[in-house]
C-alpha cells in the first residue's frame, strides 16, 4: 500500500516483514529511527519470535549479530558514521566468517570536527572489508534494497549493507509502497544456513588459518563479490517481476545514448542530477546520468559499457580521500582503462552541504568547457580557505582551525538555507 | 511544483508541520515530499523544515531556496534569520502572530516583496483555545491550505488525525479548520465561549 511516509519508518517496515530474527543495536546518536521503531514492533510481538537486543556499543552490537547468525539466525542492524567506525574490527570478521548480516548504513559524515549530517565517509572506509554495498536513491528503493539484501546476503552467504543518506533519505517524508507480508514471503524464503553452530553436528566457525591458506580464503570472499556482480541484477530483475518496480541493479543509465558528458553517483544526488539532465537536454546539451547502485562490488563491464562512447564523465562523489582526492573516481578510471574517455572527480555534499541543480548546472558548464580543476571541489568557499591559510602563515599559535573558520564563514555568509 | 518553507524554533513542531502538508498533499493525490532542515536538535534554536508539492514524482534533493510559500511559526525570530531570501516575487508569507504587518514592524519587508501575499493569523492563539495549548504547527498549515488552496481543508485535518490520533488529533484538526476559515473569510479571529480548551 502507498503510504506518505518517512524514510526510517519505511525501511523499518519492510525490515519487519523480512521477518528477522535478531536485531541488536547500539540505541542512540548516530542511529536512526529505524531500530526504534523496530524495537517497538518486536515489544509488541509484530515479528515473530525476534529477539531485540540493546547493545553497549556498536561493537557489541555487530559482535552480537555475528553469534545469532553463526547460530542460524535472520540478523538486522543499522548505524551509520562512528559508530560503524566503533564497528569496524565486527566488520571484517562479519566477512570473513561469511556471516549474511543485513546492515542499514544511514550515511552521514565522519569527525572531527563533529558533524551530524549526510555524506558517504563512513561507508567508504569500509569498503573493501567484504561486504556488498548497496546503495539507494529514494526511500522506495531503500525498501525494497532491503528485502532483496537479505536474500542475496543468505544465497551469497555474506554480509550486505543497504547505504541510504542520512537526513536526506532517514529523514525525509515521501510516498513509499510497503509491500505486505506475503508478497514478502513470496521473494524471500526462510534462512537457511551454509554454516551454523548446531550441538547435534558441532563444527568450528572462525578457525585460525595461516599463510598456508589465507590468501584463499580471502581469494574465496572475492569470489562471492563476483558471483554478486551476476545476482543482484538477476535479484531486481525478479523483484520487478514480483512487485511490478525497478529496485536495485548495478547501475542505472538515463538518457546517456548519445551524451558527451555524464555524470556518474551514488545514492539520493541521483534525483536532483536527473533533473539538471532533463533541464540541459531541453537546452540541446547532451547530458546523462549513470546511477550506480552497487559500489561493492563495483559493476566495472556496466561502467564501462555505459560510459566509454562518452567524452568525459564527472563522477560526483559525496567523499574525499585526503591527499589524494576522489574515491569513487578511481574506480571509474579504472573501469574506463585504455580508453579516450576523460573522468573528472567533483567533491560535493561533505558534512551535509546542499548539493543543488544549479550548483551541478553551472559545473557541467564548466566541464564541459574544459575548466574545471582536477579534483573539482563543488561550491568550496575558497575566500574563506584563503583567508585561513594566510592567518596560519602569519601566526604560529595559530590555534584550532575550525572554531576559526566558522567564524569567518558566519561574518561573510550569513544567508539561509 | 510548490515549494514551501516553514520556520520556527526547536519544541514548536515545524518539522512535524512539514509533515501533515505533505500527507495531505499526499490524501488529495498529488506528490510531496517534506525534510526537516537537518540542525542540531535543540528546544529553542531556529528550525526549518521544507515541502515540495508536484502532479509529477519528486526527484529534486535540495533545500526549498525559493519558496513559494513561507509559513513563520515564530515572530521573534523576524529581526534573527534573513527569513524572505528567496521568497518568490508573488509568493505567500504566512506570519503567526495576533499582530498586523504594520505593527509588527516589517514594512521594509512589504517594499521588498511588493507583489507577496502577506498576512498574520493568530495561530497560537487559536491552537491555544482548541487544544489548551499554543503550539501553532497544525493550525499555520490550515491557514497555509485556505491562503494557497495548495490541498484541501479536509486533506489537511485528515493528515493531523493521522499523526495524533485520539483527542489530541480532533483538537488540532478543529484548530487547523478554524484557522482556515479566519483566512479564506478574511474576518478577524475571535475567541469563542464555550470552546474546546482543557484549560485548567
Amino acid at each position: 500500500m502507498l503510504e506518505q511516509l518517512e524514510g526510517s519508518q519505511a525501511v523499518a517496515a519492510a525490515v519487519a516483514r523480512c521477518r528477522p530474527e535478531v536485531i541488536s543495536c547500539y540505541p542512540i546518536t548516530p542511529q536512526t529511527h529505524i531500530v526504534e521503531n523496530l524495537s517497538s514492533r518486536v515489544r509488541r510481538g509484530e515479528i515473530g519470535s525476534c529477539q531485540f537486543i540493546n547493545a553497549e556499543s556498536e561493537f557489541g552490537a555487530l559482535s552480537i549479530l555475528i553469534g545469532a547468525s553463526a547460530a542460524g539466525a535472520r540478523t538486522y542492524t543499522a548505524t551509520g558514521s562512528q559508530g560503524l567506525l566503533f564497528m569496524a574490527e565486527a566488520v571484517y570478521n562479519a566477512s570473513g566468517l561469511g556471516l549474511p548480516i543485513v546492515m542499514t548504513i544511514g550515511n552521514r559524515a565522519i569527525g572531527a570536527p563533529i558533524n551530524i549530517w549526510n555524506d558517504h565517509s563512513d561507508s567508504m572506509s569500509m569498503r573493501d572489508a567484504g561486504w556488498i554495498q548497496l546503495f539507494a536513491e529514494t526511500n522506495q528503493e531503500a525498501v525494497d534494497l532491503h528485502i532483496q539484501a537479505f536474500r542475496l546476503a543468505e544465497e551469497l552467504t555474506c554480509p550486505v549493507m543497504v547505504c541510504m543518506d542520512g537526513f536526506i533519505l532517514t529523514h525525509a517524508i515521501e510516498p513509499v509502497d510497503i509491500p505486505d507480508q506475503e508478497s514478502v514471503d513470496g521473494f524471500l524464503p526462510p534462512y537457511d544456513p551454509v554454516q551454523v553452530l548446531d550441538p547435534e553436528d558441532p563444527v568450528t566457525i572462525g578457525a585460525m588459518v595461516g599463510p598456508e591458506a589465507f590468501a584463499e580464503v580471502r581469494y574465496l570472499a572475492h569470489h562471492k563479490q563476483l558471483r554478486a556482480l551476476e545476482r543482484i541484477p538477476q535479484l531486481s530483475a525478479e523483484f520487478r517481476e514480483q512487485f511490478g518496480r525497478t529496485s536495485g541493479g548495478l547501475s542505472d543509465a538515463y538518457r546517456t545514448d548519445d551524451a558527451d558528458t555524464i555524470v556518474v553517483a551514488l545514492g539520493s544526488v541521483n534525483g536532483t542530477i536527473r533533473d539538471a539532465v532533463d533541464e540541459l537536454r531541453d537546452k540541446g546539451i547532451k547530458v546523462g546520468s549513470l546511477k550506480l547502485g552497487s559500489y561493492r562490488p563495483f559493476p566495472v563491464a556496466q561502467v564501462r559499457a555505459v560510459l566509454h562512447p562518452s567524452k568525459r564523465a564527472i563522477v560526483v562523489e559525496k567523499d574525499l580521500a585526503l591527499g589524494k582526492g576522489g574515491i569513487v573516481s578511481s574506480d571509474v578510471k579504472m573501469a574506463l582503462r585504455g580508453l579516450p574517455t576523460i573522468v573528472q572527480t567533483v567533491i560535493a555534499g561533505l558534512g551535509g552541504r546542499s548539493i543543488t541543480k544549479d550548483s551541478l548546472i553551472r559545473m557541467i558548464g564548466e566541464a564541459r568547457a574544459g575548466h574545471l580543476d582536477e579534483p573539482h571541489f563543488l561550491d568550496l568557499n575558497w575566500t574563506a580557505i584563503h583567508q585561513e591559510l594566510d592567518r596560519q602563515r602569519r601566526e604560529r599559535r595559530s590555534g584550532p582551525t575550525p572554531e576559526h573558520l566558522l567564524r569567518v564563514v558566519n561574518a561573510v555568509n550569513a544567508k539561509l538555507p | 511544483m510548490f515549494q514551501i518553507r516553514i520556520h520556527g524554533r526547536g519544541g514548536q513542531g515545524v518539522v512535524t508541520a512539514a509533515e501533515i502538508l505533505a500527507v495531505a498533499a499526499f490524501l488529495d493525490g498529488k506528490y510531496a515530499q517534506a525534510f526537516p532542515n537537518f540542525g542540531s536538535e535543540r528546544m529553542g534554536a531556529p528550525v526549518m523544515s521544507f515541502c515540495r508539492i508536484d502532479d509529477k514524482i519528486i526527484r529534486l534533493r535540495e533545500p526549498v531556496m525559493e519558496p513559494d510559500a513561507l509559513i513563520i511559526q515564530d515572530p521573534t525570530l523576524l529581526h534573527q534569520v534573513d527569513l524572505f531570501s528567496g521568497v518568490r516575487r508573488s509568493g505567500t508569507i504566512l506570519i503567526n502572530s495576533s499582530r498586523t504587518v504594520e505593527e509588527l514592524g516589517i514594512g521594509d519587508l512589504l517594499s521588498r516583496l511588493p507583489h507577496s501575499d502577506l498576512r498574520t493569523v493568530p495561530a497560537s492563539e487559536i491552537a491555544l483555545e482548541f487544544t489548551g495549548r499554543p503550539l501553532a504547527n497544525a493550525a499555520l498549515i490550515g491557514g497555509l491550505a485556505a491562503a494557497t488552496r495548495q490541498v484541501g481543508s479536509e486533506a489537511v485535518s485528515q493528515a493531523i488525525r493521522r499523526k495524533f490520533p485520539g483527542k489530541i488529533g480532533e483538537a488540532n484538526a478543529a484548530a487547523a479548520e478554524a484557522t482556515y476559515r479566519v483566512i479564506a473569510s478574511g474576518e478577524p479571529w475571535t475567541a469563542k465561549e464555550g470552546s474546546h480548551a482543557g484549560t485548567t
